[in-house]
């Protein structure tokens, strides 16, 4: 018996059968994948998923892969869950701890909702993958076709950082360099597929994609010995992984992996140079979300027209989140502020998720026994050009190769 | 005339049309121009109180009319409106 048994909108309850879309016919609203969830009931179990393999994959009872399919892989998930003692000492918060997840094959998050879609579109007979992408997404999705042998289209702004091109362009794929911003890349894309025989990660195959991002929730719980947190802080671009996120926790109760029914408050984190989901939250209106211009350093996240920014405010405003947002130098700052207290260096990304953690803590949002994950979704040196241009670095000098030039320069 | 490109999930209501040519002045009467000639595009690209849907992005010759004056925008002859649906993207 297949354990996942269609797709469903989430806005109007329309069922669809299993194949590439995803959107409604009625309403546009997001299709959702389907489980039979009797069935997996009776399989589930704490022990099943502690003998799994140390991957993502140790919870492939819920994610929308059959039992049947060769999945593509190269042991993403699992990352490190560290407790960020100094970090939190420095922001009074006594159990706080970071997903690492900048720790995965290709540095970022994405591995996780790739290894998922990838898996999907080969067991579906699609011949060639693509995507919609500001950097992190065509990493992974270019890597895994490469390991997949399929063939591959990505589409990313022309302005991409280089570290990021390089990183795309060594696995070879077909890389469409689109004259715009990622919101103009995501609507030719939206285009696109109804005109090509394309599985476009984040777009049509979206569904199975999104599932994915739950791993990283399920990994949280299971390292803090199948315990919620009290707070997670989530970066925002889109706001597709946060929503899954949600339905993550709603999982492990459901099927019993964690006890008791209180839900982590959700927070989310923007850039205040693409902050769209956080204007709305604070607005009268906070299920619209107006889009926006992106203009900020935290590229990976600046989508100015999030399909999920609504989702995003109910989410966090029915658990006790916030959404909060931070100016380009407090993301700097909480990059380097990560790097020097906690030995991680993370995207810029990752600097807005610290530095909303950092701006809230400082507020006096908690009282400091409360247990606080944030998720750290990339690696810094996807956005190593940032540092290199912002207020250098002042214990950096310059000596000729003597002791007397030593002596004179460095204070030791 | 301007034209409409209507994305495959509303080519039922379209009768099977790519491209459906308006005469209008600003969106809201090109919308409705489109709905009086095949009814059922009001409500699905309009909520209760006349906005734009929530899922619903409309492009006037590429530019997201949100960014702009919205369902007030000028529309002239030789332009193009893109339907697209909102749901997609995660950078």
């Amino acid at each position: 018996m297949p354990k996942v048994v269609g797709l469903r909108c989430r806005e109007c309850g329309t069922e669809y059968p299993l194949q590439a879309t995803h959107v409604c016919e009625m309403c546009f609203g997001p299709l959702d994948a389907v489980y039979d969830l009797d069935a997996l009931k009776k399989t589930v179990s704490r022990k099943r998923i502690e003998d799994g393999p140390k991957s993502m994959w140790r919870y492939r009872d819920l994610l929308p892969i059959e039992d049947s399919v060769n999945v593509v892989t190269l042991g993403e998930g699992f990352t490190p869950l560290v407790k960020a003692d100094r970090l939190g000492a420095e922001l009074g918060l006594r159990n706080l701890y970071l997903k690492n997840d900048s720790m995965n094959p290709t540095n970022s998050f994405k591995d996780r909702v790739v290894s998922v879609a990838i898996s999907w579109a080969r067991a579906h007979g699609f011949e060639t993958i693509a995507c919609a992408s500001t950097g992190n997404l065509a990493n992974a999705v270019a890597t895994y076709a490469a390991r997949a042998g399929l063939e591959c289209f990505v589409f990313i702004p022309v302005d991409l950082e280089p570290a990021k091109v390089a990183s795309i362009s060594v696995f070879d794929p077909n890389v469409v360099a689109v004259r715009g911003n990622y919101d103009d890349v995501n609507r030719l894309c939206s285009q696109l597929i109804e005109s090509t025989p394309w599985a476009f990660c984040n777009i049509n195959i979206r569904p199975f994609y999104a599932e994915g991002s739950k791993t990283l929730t399920f990994e949280t719980v299971e390292q803090l010995g199948w315990k919620l947190p009290d707070e997670i802080i989530i970066p925002i671009a889109s706001g597709c992984q946060f929503v899954r996120h949600r339905q993550a926790v709603r999982e492990l109760i459901e099927f019993g992996l964690v006890r008791g029914d209180r839900v982590p408050a959700f927070t989310g984190a923007q850039a205040l140079g693409c902050a769209p989901v956080y204007n709305a939250f604070h607005s009268d209106t906070p299920d619209r979300v107006l889009p926006v211009k992106p203009d900020t350093i935290a590229r990976s996240i600046a989508i100015g027209n999030p399909s999920d920014g609504v989702y995003v405010n109910r989410i966090a405003r029915d658990t006790g989140g916030v959404v909060e947002a931070v100016t380009e130098d407090e993301i700097v700052d909480a990059m380097r502020l990560l790097a020097r207290t906690e030995g991680i260096f993370t995207e810029t990304a990752g600097g807005v998720t610290i530095g909303v953690l950092a701006r809230l803590a400082r507020a006096g949002r908690w009282n400091g026994d409360e247990v606080v994950v944030a998720y750290v979704t990339g690696h810094g040196l996807k956005t190593a050009e940032v540092l290199a241009t912002a207020n250098g670095h002042a214990r950096r000098v310059e000596i000729e190769p003597t002791m007397k030039s030593f002596r004179e320069q460095v204070n030791f | 005339m301007a034209q409409f490109r209507i994305p495959g999930p509303l080519r039922r209501l379209s009768e099977g049309e790519v491209t459906v040519d308006v005469e209008a002045e600003d969106l809201a009467s090109a919308i409705d121009a489109l709905d009086a000639r095949y009814p059922g595009f009001r409500d699905r690209l309009l909520d209760e109180k006349g906005d734009l849907r929530q899922f619903v992005n409309v492009y006037l010759n590429d530019e997201d009319v949100r960014l702009g004056s919205g369902l007030q925008a000028r529309v002239g002859a030789k332009d193009e409106i893109s339907i697209v649906p909102a749901v997609a993207g995660g950078s």
